[in-house]
Parts: structure tokens; C-alpha cells; sequence
């Protein structure tokens, strides 16, 4: 078998077919979506954070694509619950592929790591958000 | 029967050209049906490439010596070559571009910047590739011109009717695709042409999906410029032919600026060359031109009439395979005589990109995304769609191959 079957072991098919957190969180903290254009891979993640804003409490995802992108996001959902925001943002690459636990095509390795974009991405964006708030209000005191 | 056998190709023969059709994937000899991405390149393309540069490698049109004067003749005479495999008349009305999307972006440059304005309107296809969509886009956001789109009918095919309205009097360019590398719609472009002109409008071609499968006369559908590239029909990557009509041509401002594009030159002001050379800035594609020359040297010598009718036995094969599945889901036309050998389809709950990586394990080479068609994508419903394409070398135990390889995939994400 070549690495093209590899890709698709039980577990990333398990994931794809049944995927674990899909769907909404109404109490989301923040949400982002994001794309590969190229594949039309789509994600949206919702994240829910503890009251001090630093452990992630609840993940919920949900989106249209390849099994790789769509069973990493399910895989990533799992992972992430019950982590600070600053490991999150600590993940890379390999920390993705790892989860995955089989190898990643190069072509394909932008599908596998766009769940982990994407939560990244939004986390950022939230943080700005609340910076750029912080910022305002003192300035309007 | 004697005769018969003459009339058609024989991919078998033809294959012994093409070494690397020859490759192996852990012992699967590779089936490759990504002919519409690009084709692969016969041993005699390969040789007068390998020839040029081991014998007459030289710069062209500037040197008096005995290597440039062959360099030069040989470039010089591969526009005629490609010129007349088109039905135009010599190198006056044959420029060499980086390829397709080049050639489009020379006119909408050249011609659209400097022409164009609010009010005038540029009519595309929904099926239009990037190469010409992106770029006449752009030209209508710098001019304050309109783009409008001739809409895709279910079935796949332009609506000609809708086309007849969209365009008008106030249309100034009409650029559409002669095949759709997409659905692989052959479209009417002559008749095309025809409401253009009626309109005094011009049009502009996409041969891309033709030029490489069957015979094309641009005279005979009468474009005002026809392009194609190399690499889709068994020759080099890098260099592609713009065809345009000669006083058009001539009347055009060039596209780039430099050298080998220039007659006369004071601090003040440039005077232009002689067309084709005048779209040529900078040393040119001669290495490319000479393998373009003879890749259509080679199409010529298959026969233009064999490969289309190949091309659409393999279509009908193709489309025939498909059609015993239920959960195959086939884009454009159904009517192998209205396509070229090319079939987009998608195969339910399984993404063609991981069909795509699946196939990669039985050695069976076949695109998946958007084709650079997204806008006619996001109409037909889908993302991303898997398509194979198929070319000289091509046989039907390879489309058989390819429909056992999706039957893997199919298993594998039941």
C-alpha cells in the first residue's frame, strides 16, 4: 500500500464519519472560521474559555471537507479541551500531524493542519479584540 | 478492416515515445489521466530540445554567427510551424507567450488598458477559466468596464440565447473558452464569433483544452486571437502561441518592453519591430519553440481527426463506466461528440481529494480541486470536483484501472 491508503487508517475514518464535538456552542467565547480555498476545506470552530479567560472548557467544530481537514478538526476538539489558550497556541505542524498518527502527504498536510489555523487564528483575533477594548476604555477615562 | 485500423490511433504504439509512462509506483506502472493539467512529452520533443542546446544553442536575432543564425531560423520557423497547425497564415500572426493565461493577459494589457472604459462591457462565461476571468476582471475594475457572464445551462452547454442578449453594441471583448477544461463542453465559438462581430466587438479564444485534440482553423471560426499552450500537447512547459489576426496585431501596443522588441531607439523615443517579435521582449523561448514546433510536428503526423475521435471513444468509455454507478456524479455534457477527453465527476461522501490520494496508491494520476474554475464550482454546487483527462497514449484498461481504483476508495470510506 502506498502512502495515499495510509492516510486512512480506522481512526482518521472513524473521526470523519463520526466526529466528535460537531456542531455549535451557544456560549462560545470566541468563533472563527477560516478556508482552503484550493480544496474548499471550510471550518468553523467555537471555543469556550474558563471565567479567568485561560483553560479552554468546551471546543465545538463544524465545516465541509476532505476526511484529513474534517477529522483533524474532530481529533483537535478532543485534544484541546482542558488546555490553556497559551499551549494551544503553542501547537505546530507536527504537533497536528502527531494527533493524526499517520503520515500526511505534503500536498495534503495543509488539509490536516487547518483546524489547528484556524483555532489558533481566532484566539489571536480574540485576544486583539480585547486588547483594542482594554485600550479604548482607558482612554475614554 | 485495413482501412479502418489506419483510421485510428494506436496508444500502444505511441506510448513507446513517451519513457516515462514507463515509471512504477511500488511495482504499479502509472496510469496517467491528468493530460488536461499537462501532457507528457515524447522522446522526439525531448531530442530536438537536447539538440538545440548540444548543437545550436545561441541567442536569437542579434548575432551574425553561424550558431545564432541557426538558432534564429529554427526559432523563426517554429512560429510558422505553429502558426499554420492553426490555419493562420505564418510568424505575422503567431506570438510565442509563457502560455494561455500570458497570452490573455498580453491582450487584456496591450489592448484592454488602453481601449477600454465605463461603458464597455466584456462578456465571459460562467465556465471561464481563471486565465481569463481574474484577468478581465481586473482590466474592468482599472477601466470602469463591465464584465457579464453567459450562464451554464444544467446540462452543461452556454446558452446561446442568453447569449445572443448579453451581448450588445456597447460589448467591446468577448473571451470564452473553445473547451471548458472543467465540464469539456466544446463550445460554439464560431457562431460566437459571429454574434461578436455582429456586435463589433472582438473575441478572444481560450484554445487550451482544443489545440491539443482536435483540429483547429481559426480562420474557419474566425477569432481575433486564438491561444494555447505547449505543455498540453506533448510539448515543453514555459512557452504557449497567441494567434492574432494581422492588422490587429500590427495595430496592438506591445505588451513588454526591452530588448528584441525594438527597431529603433534614441533617449527620446522607441520605435516598435515587426510583429511577432514586437510581443517577444527579452531573449525569448527558443528552446521552447523548437520543442513546440515539433510536438506539433508529432500531433501532425498522429492526425488531428484520429485523436479527436480517440479522444471522444475515450470520453464515451469514460462516461459509460461511470454511469453503472449510482454514487458517481458526472459534470457537463452527456453526449461524448459535444466533449473533448476530459471527465470531471464526484464520487458521494468521499472528497475528491482523498479519492485523488487513494487513486495515487493504484498509480493513477487524475486532478482534484477547482480546476481554476471556482465561480462555475461554486454553481454547480460543489467544492472541488476530481477529473480525469485523457490523451494520445491513453486506453481504455487504463479508464478501467481508474474505475478499480475508485472502487477502493469507494470500500475503504463505506
Amino acid at each position: 500500500m502506498g502512502m495515499g491508503s495510509d492516510m486512512y487508517r480506522q481512526q482518521i475514518l472513524d473521526h470523519y464519519k463520526n466526529p466528535r464535538n460537531y456542531g455549535e456552542l451557544e456560549e462560545a467565547t470566541f468563533s472563527h472560521a477560516g478556508e482552503n480555498p484550493m480544496c474548499g476545506d471550510e471550518i468553523t470552530i467555537d471555543v469556550q474559555l474558563d471565567e479567568d479567560e485561560e483553560v479552554i472548557e468546551r471546543v465545538a467544530f463544524r465545516g465541509d471537507g476532505c476526511a484529513i481537514s474534517q477529522a483533524s478538526a474532530s481529533m483537535l476538539s478532543k485534544e484541546l479541551t482542558g488546555m490553556t489558550v497559551e499551549e494551544m497556541q503553542e501547537l505546530d505542524r507536527d504537533d497536528v500531524i502527531d494527533l493524526l498518527g499517520v503520515d500526511i502527504s505534503p500536498m495534503r498536510v495543509k488539509c490536516a493542519v487547518l483546524a489547528e489555523k484556524v483555532v489558533q487564528d481566532g484566539a489571536e483575533i480574540y485576544e486583539g479584540e480585547k486588547e483594542l477594548e482594554k485600550t479604548t476604555t482607558e482612554e475614554d477615562d | 478492416m485495413g482501412l479502418q485500423k489506419s483510421d485510428a490511433l494506436s496508444p500502444e504504439r505511441i506510448r513507446e515515445d513517451f519513457p516515462i509512462l514507463q515509471r512504477e509506483f511500488d511495482g504499479e506502472q502509472v496510469v496517467y489521466l491528468d493530460n488536461g493539467a499537462t501532457s507528457q512529452t515524447p522522446n522526439q520533443v525531448i531530442d530536438a530540445i537536447a539538440d538545440y542546446y548540444r548543437n545550436y544553442n545561441a541567442n536569437v536575432h542579434r548575432g551574425i554567427h553561424q550558431l545564432s543564425q541557426e538558432a534564429s531560423e529554427a526559432y523563426e520557423e517554429a512560429h510558422d510551424t505553429v502558426a499554420e497547425f492553426v490555419g493562420a497564415e505564418g510568424r505575422e500572426e503567431m506570438v510565442f507567450t509563457k502560455n494561455t493565461t500570458e497570452a490573455e493577459n498580453l491582450v487584456a494589457y496591450a489592448w484592454g488598458l488602453n481601449e477600454l472604459g465605463p461603458g464597455d462591457e466584456i462578456v465571459l462565461t460562467e465556465m471561464e477559466h481563471h486565465a481569463s476571468l481574474v484577468t478581465w476582471q481586473q482590466i474592468g475594475e482599472r477601466t470602469g468596464a463591465d464584465v457579464k457572464y453567459i450562464p451554464v445551462t444544467d446540462e452543461g452547454y452556454l446558452d446561446m440565447d442568453a447569449a445572443a442578449e448579453l451581448i450588445t453594441d456597447d460589448t467591446e471583448m468577448v473571451s470564452v473558452l473553445h473547451v471548458s477544461n472543467t465540464l469539456g463542453t466544446v463550445n460554439p465559438v464560431a457562431e460566437l464569433a459571429d454574434i461578436a462581430h455582429d456586435h463589433d466587438s472582438y473575441i478572444f479564444v481560450d484554445g487550451a483544452q482544443a489545440v491539443p485534440n482536435r483540429p483547429v482553423d481559426v480562420k474557419d471560426i474566425d477569432a481575433d486571437f486564438y491561444a494555447f499552450s505547449a505543455h498540453k500537447m506533448l510539448g515543453p512547459t514555459g512557452i504557449g502561441g497567441l494567434y492574432g489576426k494581422a492588422d490587429l496585431l500590427a495595430e496592438l501596443e506591445p505588451f513588454q518592453y526591452g530588448g528584441g522588441m525594438i527597431r529603433k531607439v534614441s533617449f527620446d523615443e522607441t520605435t516598435w519591430h515587426d510583429v511577432p517579435w514586437k510581443f517577444e521582449a527579452g531573449t525569448p523561448l527558443i528552446a521552447q519553440g523548437v520543442g513546440f514546433a515539433e510536438a506539433v510536428e508529432y500531433l501532425e503526423d498522429l492526425g488531428m481527426d484520429k485523436i479527436r475521435r480517440h479522444e471522444e471513444a475515450l470520453a464515451e468509455y469514460a462516461l459509460d463506466r461511470m454511469a453503472e454507478f449510482d454514487d458517481i456524479e458526472v459534470y457537463g455534457p452527456t453526449d461524448p461528440t459535444d466533449r473533448s477527453g476530459l471527465v470531471s465527476f464526484n464520487l458521494d461522501n468521499v472528497h475528491a481529494h482523498d479519492l485523488t490520494s487513494i487513486l495515487n496508491d493504484s498509480a493513477v494520476a487524475i486532478r482534484a480541486g477547482d480546476h481554476c474554475t471556482q465561480p462555475l464550482h461554486d454553481k454547480l454546487g460543489v467544492a472541488a470536483s476530481a477529473r480525469a483527462s485523457f490523451y494520445v497514449y491513453n486506453t481504455p484498461e487504463e479508464i478501467d484501472k481508474l474505475i478499480e481504483a475508485v472502487d477502493d476508495a469507494r470500500q475503504l470510506f463505506a
